[in-house]
């Protein structure tokens, strides 16, 4: 990939890797990018769902003694030893050892999980760093182990073709089987002791899922490294979870999260060739992630305080049409509300200065009040709407006091919260329980 | 160790139903078992046979071992020693018939599925491998979330739930799996009123169809008027029968009250000394 000029980037160029017009290599690099994505986002869920995100973690990290081994291995045996796919092998067994340690050590020791990964993940990781020394020093080893680092933070710009095609294939393997594996996974994700009493191999579906971790894992080694491979299994599926609250569209949202940031950060890091691809990459998922916390509509940071906005407004309104009800129509029958009212009203609550207009507009949009010639006038859904939020008011703090025995100086401000929630069968229910001690106001 | 508190090489060639003590009609036996957590006893000796159509009350303290008694019955805790079988015949062969509820706090509430799915999992053997529920399987599971009352909740994230209704849930997965014996972890803790006359109806509804529940339960207040049948456990069985004829002070006072400390002291001894419980 050859793109990359020392002057600034041009528009241009960025279109020209986006809509694959950026040569054979880039393409497949790109596509193969993006299956890895989508690989890491399906599989991740159930990862995620499992609580096992940080097994993949320390998956990532022990492959690199399997690399050197590996390498090692087919340079004793004549090989070039920078045969991709029999470093893959050897990174898939020492990822595959580490998981048995893992399992072994919780099995036979008493540490707890968290303890098992970090002893594992340290060991391995420290392994390989000193094998890794130790084949770097030429006097060791005649054949050149350049290029075996890169799989430490991924490295997109040597990538050929058939690597790319090779990372799809691992891949898209990967999906399939999870596709195909669904229903149970999400079986013994959600409920181990339910799907073993009922039949299902529980461990043995385990060591799948860690399986598919295994697979993307060494697919993703040489684009985004050991090291951050965790984040592509992580940020995808946590990203779609704020989209959506079902299992299915969870990994498809996910599949597509991770396929897009793999596309998005493949060609970025086609542009920008000395940075690390796997940061960019993972960078990317990290992009989406902060975009769907921003705007996600179910669990959204902005679709959530728009929706904490909604209920304050609701809430003094009818505080508002409480306290209209109280003061003027249940004593005097005058349902006008002079303007100047509604400010000593605003005053005593302390609302702030813009809260008033919009909870007025609001309880007028509504048709719980019209404007007169001095102020406001309750209509008769506002006038009944006051009268209900009173009553419920009265009913809760005779309930606090007949039942829950709380003085009557406490009642009042758990009422003034009750009092907005309360449903109708609640309401009955209430006036039933009231009734019974004879207490109903 | 002697052999009077632990039992050792109890040689059990054939099925428990032709010793003269169990018999093949009962849903579940259980021979001699004894289980162990850490090397630490939890529950010697226990030998029990419950009655056919029948609703069994599994009552004691905490820590008497109750939900061990079952998940050691059930395979998902391993049995330092007895046998245990299911009409007669090794719990492999009769899965289809057991119904299993968990404790409710055993699963996590915001996994993101809806009350339909959970009930749908209940379906899973019937279904088979590597295929989707069919329509006719939700169909099932929509009717058995409708004897639990939770028919309008069906598409509802479980995590919208209140206890008492993803207790519900629990149940109705049971019943969508059809089975004869439901064996059930605290169903009744911690759920609200509406939620404890609903498992109380479908318990009658389940004696009525001629099956069997085995329920842990910890009010024992309740005991008499729910269940036909008891068994006192603290870490052994202490008696088991009809209601009322095990429901009796003596029997309470043992199973809650009485001198057992010997049997923990012992317990704790065995897990100290890092011998193997047998």
């Amino acid at each position: 990939m050859a793109l990359a000029r020392p002057e600034a980037l041009l528009i241009g160029d960025v279109l020209e890797v986006l809509t694959f017009q950026g040569g054979y290599n880039t393409n497949a690099v790109l596509v193969g990018s993006a299956m890895l994505g989508l690989a890491a986002g399906v599989v991740g869920v159930f990862a995620l769902l499992r609580k096992r995100s940080l097994v993949a973690d320390a998956i990532g990290h022990a492959t690199l003694p399997g690399i050197v081994i590996a390498f090692l291995i087919a340079v004793m045996l004549g090989a070039s030893g920078r045969s991709l796919p029999v470093l893959l092998l050897g990174a898939a067994v020492s990822a595959a050892m580490a998981v048995l340690g893992i399992f072994g050590i919780l099995k036979y020791t008493r540490l707890r999980e968290d303890a098992a990964i970090g002893i594992v993940l340290g060991v391995f990781f420290g392994v390989g760093v000193v094998l890794l020394s130790y084949v770097q020093r030429p006097e060791n080893v005649t054949a050149s182990p350049a290029g075996l680092h890169h799989f430490i933070y991924g490295q997109t710009a040597a990538m050929r073709a058939g690597d790319a095609m090779l990372m799809a294939g691992i891949a898209l393997s990967a999906v399939v089987v999870t596709a195909v594996m669904f229903k149970e996974l999400a079986l013994a994700s959600f409920n181990d002791d339910y799907a073993r009493v009922a039949g299902f191999p529980v461990s043995l579906l385990d060591g799948l899922m860690l399986g598919l971790v295994v697979l993307v894992t060494v697919a993703g080694l040489q684009a985004v490294g050991l090291i951050l491979v965790i984040a592509l299994l992580i940020i995808p599926p946590v990203a779609a979870r704020l989209w959506t609250d079902r299992l299915l569209p969870l990994m498809l949202i996910s599949g597509g999260l991770g396929a897009l940031s793999g596309y998005i950060g493949a060609a970025t890091s086609a542009l920008l060739p000395r940075a690390p691809a796997g940061s960019v990459i993972v960078l990317c998922g990290g992009g989406v992630f902060v975009l769907s916390l921003l705007i996600a509509p179910k669990h959204g940071v902005v679709a959530m305080a728009g929706r904490r906005a909604v209920q304050r407004l609701r809430i003094a309104g009818e505080h508002l049409l409480e306290a209209a009800y109280e003061h003027d129509v249940s004593r005097k029958g005058d349902t006008t509300i002079p303007a100047r009212t509604i400010r000593a009203m605003e005053r005593l609550w302390g609302w702030p200065i813009w809260l008033g207009p919009m909870v007025i507009a609001g309880l007028r949009r509504r048709g719980h009040l019209q404007r007169t010639s001095d102020g406001y006038e309750l209509t008769t859904t506002g006038a009944a709407r006051g009268a209900r939020i009173a009553r419920n008011h009265q009913l809760w703090e005779q309930y606090l006091q007949t039942y829950a025995d709380v003085a009557p100086g406490h009642v009042d401000w758990s009422a003034d919260t009750v009092e907005h929630v309360l449903s109708p069968e609640l309401v009955a229910e209430l006036e039933a329980a009231l009734k019974a001690k004879g207490a109903l106001p | 160790m002697s052999d009077t508190v632990v039992h050792s090489g109890h040689a059990a060639p054939t099925s428990l139903a032709e010793r003269p003590e169990h018999s093949s009609d009962s849903p579940l036996s259980i021979h001699a078992m004894t289980v162990a957590y850490q090397r630490k006893p939890v529950l010697w000796d226990v030998d029990y046979d419950a009655p056919a159509n029948a609703l069994v009350a599994v009552v004691g303290p905490n820590g008497a071992g109750k939900s061990t008694l079952i998940k050691a019955a059930l395979g998902l805790v391993p049995r330092a020693s007895g046998l245990v079988e299911f009409w007669g015949e090794p719990y492999k062969r009769v899965r289809d018939r057991v119904a299993y509820v968990p404790q409710r706090e055993s699963v996590d509430w915001t996994f993101p599925v809806s009350a339909l799915d959970v009930v749908c999992m209940g379906r899973y053997r019937r279904v088979g491998w590597l295929r989707p529920v069919g329509r006719a399987h939700k169909k099932v599971a929509l009717e058995c979330l409708d004897r639990v009352g939770l028919a309008d909740l069906a598409h509802r994230q479980i995590s919208q739930l209140s206890g008492g209704q993803q207790q519900r849930v629990f149940l109705a997965r049971a019943l969508a799996q059809e089975g004869d014996l439901y064996v059930m972890d605290e169903p009744f803790a911690g759920v609200d009123a509406a939620t404890e006359r609903a498992i109380v109806a479908l318990l009658r509804e389940l004696r009525e169809a001629g099956k069997t529940a085995i329920v842990v339960h910890h009010d024992l207040q309740t005991v008499p008027e729910y269940f036909d049948h008891a068994l006192l456990l603290n870490m052994r069985v202490v008696a088991a029968g009809p209601v009322n004829e095990v429901f009796t002070r003596e029997n309470l006072h043992k199973t809650y009250g009485g001198k057992l400390t010997l049997l923990s002291e012992a317990a704790e001894a065995v897990a100290r000394s890092g011998l193997k419980v047998r």
